[in-house]
């Protein structure tokens, strides 16, 4: 049905094109024209110039009205995030304040400027003083920006490892996540690709004669206590990939043949997250589309109702699935993380014998 | 910076009569001119493709896994009963990219003009190596029809992004794409590249050699400066391209491992043992990031010259410009691990490539303030070509404000490959680079046809684009700062992203119209190849010296001496002159100063 309305949506809009290029060529037939602009269209441009202005700010107010609630900008879950979204935030107000004036600089100029019949242009070549303004002041904005933006990456990207953090492997393949905790001992046994052994479900290509491979646990779920540094250890098997866990303002990417970091603090419980005011209104509004689509989704055999679960996701194209490769996060009390993790099984216990 | 640049170039060959042959003259030919025609046709079939692909693709994301009529009748197997598979989404995907990037915005683009203009602005009678210049744009016509082809392949066409990452792109059994098609791809690729360099030299060569008397570097118009300039990135970096391109064949088809190590995939673990992809990432961005101000300064150039011609003024800051461009040029090639911040470099690296990235945003801010200082007080003639000007300014500052999230390695991990960053580049480089060279069409398409498009229809299109474009990508910030992924063939596995799946109709919506409203340009562009009205000499009152070569063309392009040079390239409006413009080959008068610029 929607393909039909989009083709005949296409078909009124060739037909009114069609429609108008033959009253355009109907009206030039005869005229002296030259095709060269008249104070006509110069007049009639420069108006629609401000028009065009006005389209460029109702745009920016619709796009906030509408999808202004931006989850990246607010809310985040971890230690580090809210310093990284007030970068952001101030980022954004600065692009917002030079987007604004700019745009009406030149497009006021435009309309104002619109040319006449015997005006005269002011011919204006050079003014040093000029340049040296708007080269200085990018200079002083950016320094800023530069500078609180290293200390900030400076500070995520160094991992405190006498904090003791708990150590997770994030494990990629096409096209599904797995978890690999380092047990008791919190340390991660050697492992390689080429160790991998379906038969045996040693599926991580651990060694099995490390003695720290004993009783790492490998899940589906990811499942971290809050408040605790957790320093993600990353490997691919096949292709790159790219562990995005949004809400944590975290990501990098899964490369094979090397391991990647990155560490974070989480600070909100799953949940806390869902008593969250501003995910509550979130989660409602998402239930609220999903209920207009109910036949669709149910058809499709996922479950209607929509309750807020931290994601991590793949963010680099990876194959035909790329678009379905998640894993859900849970933060939770370091009690209920406890009482998980005694339900896992160890890898000694889970190898085939 | 000798004023007396060149003696060969006013030398007295201007009359050319020997008998040309329809394939001299229209397929095999060595006259710059029908190259740059050559090329700009070329392109634009190329870019129908890319923007078909487009659209394709975006109705599948607005409306994901619905049987579509124009997807069983384009895509065949490749959409059983009307709806598209997952796998030629990302090869449409990739090869919109890359069609876009590099057949329409680099060859199609810089070909097109860089042919054109460089002769007949700095007064040659031709490029330094007319049969070059040929075989440049065959090689390239070549790889065209390469990649044209690859879209028939049977496992499906490359499908690993624009940018072939390997393992995905190495790997046949990782994706049905990384077969034959990805094999072709990168012949492709290959023959592309030597045809840019070919063409690439041949524009230094001739800027540094063939100007005319008088012709000093300093009153080359900006258009000369940005190919000139643009050309010299492209023999810096296209090679490395082409050795990332080669060691990726090695990996895929003689073994080695250079970018793979460590693989398990299909139930078996490959040989490849030592390599990294990242080293891939390094030697791919070394290209692909001058390769944005290879499609971008051009269209500046272009922007420049076209500015301070309809506005009967100066441009503003003529030396500031040439440093501008000189500066973006140099910093084009240390800032490529902007791209690669999460890649798993050394986060020290990412500090640096931070640094040099935002350094970037001061000349282009010089840029910006300084055609919006042409235009104050101007005397705007608003034909299609200023408003495709006005409107690359517009996107150009929209799409480049947003660098400065992107740059921030710190912010990049959050946005990194989400929706904020197609926004981001198709605004500052996609649409400006395609208005760039929407205005160099209107406004020298006289020059290449010796006739006039129309105007009114050329209104229509720039208006309808222009909405359509901010239409697409403003909102498309906005999901991508909800977090949405880039490259996903649908978001409905995810109900986190439920709010944006209207957003998503909206913007293909916009998407839709916007390219039905090109056919309003391609059926001005073709009619009036044929039909459009016929050109005065020096319709637009321009002072740079193409416009002093005869409407007809002929091998040669001035009958006669070749005009001297006596000013810089914008004397519009300077007082003291009856007329508001003085063209470049009319003689000071007595007690006239010379700008010092």
């Amino acid at each position: 049905m929607t393909a039909f309305l989009t083709l005949i949506i296409v078909l009124f809009i060739a037909v009114a094109i069609w429609q108008m290029v033959k009253i355009f060529d109907l009206a030039q037939v005869g005229s002296s024209n030259s095709q060269v602009a008249t104070d006509k269209d110069n007049k009639l441009n420069g108006y629609l110039m401000m028009g065009f202005l006005a389209f460029i700010y109702i745009i920016t107010i619709l796009s906030f009205w509408y999808l202004g609630d931006l989850p990246l900008m607010s809310n985040s879950a971890s230690e580090h995030g809210p310093g990284l979204d007030n970068l952001m935030i101030i980022s954004m107000v600065i692009i917002f304040i030079v987007q604004t004036f700019t745009q009406f600089l030149l497009h006021y100029f435009a309309y104002k400027y619109r040319g006449e019949k015997g005006k005269q242009a002011l011919f204006y070549a050079d003014n040093n003083t000029l340049e040296a303004i708007w080269t200085f002041i990018p200079v002083i904005v950016l320094a800023g920006l530069i500078i609180y933006g290293l200390f900030t990456w400076t500070s995520i990207m160094n991992v405190d490892e006498s904090k003791d953090p708990l150590v997770v492997e994030l494990y990629a393949q096409q096209f599904n996540w797995k978890a690999r905790y380092g047990g008791e001992d919190n340390t991660l046994g050697m492992a390689n690709v080429r160790l991998i052994d379906i038969d045996r479900a040693n599926i991580l290509g651990l060694d099995e004669s490390d003695p720290n491979a004993q009783d790492d646990v490998i899940t589906t779920e990811l499942h971290l206590p809050v408040g605790r540094p957790v320093l993600f250890k990353m490997r691919s098997q096949d292709v790159l990939h790219s562990a995005y866990m949004p809400h944590f303002r975290a990501q990098m990417n899964c490369v094979p043949g090397m391991i990647t970091q990155f560490g974070f603090t989480p600070t909100v419980t799953t949940a806390e997250m869902r008593q969250n005011p501003d995910i509550i209104d979130k989660v409602a509004n998402i239930n609220a589309i999903r209920l207009e689509n109910k036949e669709e989704i149910e058809a499709k055999g996922q479950e209607l109702t929509y309750e807020f679960d931290y994601l991590l996701l793949c963010n680099k194209i990876c194959g035909k699935s790329h678009y379905n490769m998640q894993m859900k996060i849970i933060v939770e009390t370091q009690e209920e993380y406890d009482a998980w993790m005694a339900e896992q099984k160890t890898f000694k216990n889970s190898l085939v014998k | 910076m000798s004023a007396h640049a060149d003696t060969h170039a006013h030398d007295d060959h201007g009359h050319h009569h020997h008998k040309e042959t329809f394939v001299t003259k229209y397929i095999f030919s060595q006259d710059h001119k029908m190259i740059a025609k050559q090329y700009l046709i070329t392109g634009t079939i190329m870019g129908v493709i890319g923007v078909l692909m487009s659209i394709m693709f975006r109705m599948q994301i607005a409306w994901p896994e619905q049987p579509n009529v124009l997807f069983e009748a384009l895509l065949g197997k490749w959409a059983p009963e009307g709806v598209m598979d997952a796998d030629i989404y990302l090869a449409l995907v990739t090869i919109h990219g890359t069609i876009m990037v590099f057949f329409v915005l680099t060859a199609g683009l810089s070909g097109t003009f860089s042919n054109l203009l460089i002769p007949l602005q700095i007064g040659a009678r031709d490029m330094a190596s007319g049969f070059l210049n040929m075989v440049s744009y065959w090689l390239f016509f070549l790889s065209s029809v390469i990649m044209v082809i690859s879209l028939f392949v049977e496992a499906g066409p490359a499908a690993a992004g624009w940018t072939i990452y390997p393992p995905l792109s190495a790997l046949p059994m990782a994706q049905g794409g990384s077969g034959a098609g990805m094999t072709l791809w990168l012949v492709s690729m290959a023959i592309f590249i030597a045809s840019s360099l070919l063409g690439s030299l041949n524009y230094i060569v001739t800027v540094i050699n063939l100007r005319t008397k008088g012709m000093s570097m300093t009153r080359l118009p900006l258009t000369i400066w940005a190919f000139f300039v643009t050309a010299i990135i492209g023999v810096v970096s296209f090679p490395v391209l082409l050795s990332a391109a080669l060691l990726l064949i090695m990996d895929r088809s003689f073994g080695t491992s250079f970018f793979l190590s460590d693989i398990f995939i299909q139930g078996e673990v490959l040989h490849y043992q030592g390599g990294s992809p990242v080293l891939f990432e390094h030697l791919f961005w070394f290209l692909g990031h001058p390769e944005v101000y290879i499609v971008i300064l051009p269209a500046m150039g272009l922007v420049s010259e076209i500015m301070a011609s309809n506005s009967r003024k100066p441009i503003f800051g003529y030396r500031a410009m040439i440093m501008s461009i000189l500066a973006i040029a140099f910093l084009s090639t240390i800032v490529w691990g902007h791209h690669m911040f999460i890649s798993g470099m050394n986060p020290f690296l990412g500090s640096v490539f931070t640094f040099t990235t935002l350094l970037i945003a001061i000349p282009s801010a010089v840029k910006a303030f300084n055609w919006i200082t042409t235009i104050w007080k101007g005397n705007l003639q608003m034909n299609p070509a200023m408003l495709f000007s006005i409107g690359f300014v517009s996107t150009f500052i929209t799409g480049g404000l947003t660098g400065i999230i992107l740059g921030d390695s710190a912010l990049d991990i959050n946005v990194h490959d989400t929706y904020f960053v197609v926004a981001h580049f198709h605004l500052v480089m996609g649409i400006s680079a395609l208005y760039g060279m929407f205005a160099g069409i209107y406004h020298w398409f006289p020059k290449m046809f010796g006739r006039m498009l129309n105007k009114n229809l050329g209104y229509l299109h720039f208006w309808v684009t222009a909405i359509c474009a901010y239409g697409v990508f403003f909102p498309m910030h906005f999901i991508g700062m909800a977090g949405l992924p880039r490259r996903y063939y649908t978001n409905s596995n995810f109900p986190l992203f439920d709010d944006t799946a209207n957003a998503n109709v909206v913007i293909t919506l916009f998407a839709i119209v916007g390219g039905i409203f090109q056919l309003v340009y391609l059926w001005n562009f073709f009619y009036s190849i044929f039909y459009g009205k016929r050109t005065v000499q020096n319709p637009w009152k321009s002072t740079t010296l193409e416009w002093t070569a005869p409407v007809e063309h002929f091998h040669g392009n001035w009958e006669g001496e070749i005009p001297h040079v006596y000013r810089w390239a914008y004397d519009y409006s300077k007082p003291g002159h009856d007329v508001d413009f003085v063209p470049q080959n009319v003689p000071l008068k007595d007690g006239e100063e010379e700008l010092q610029h």
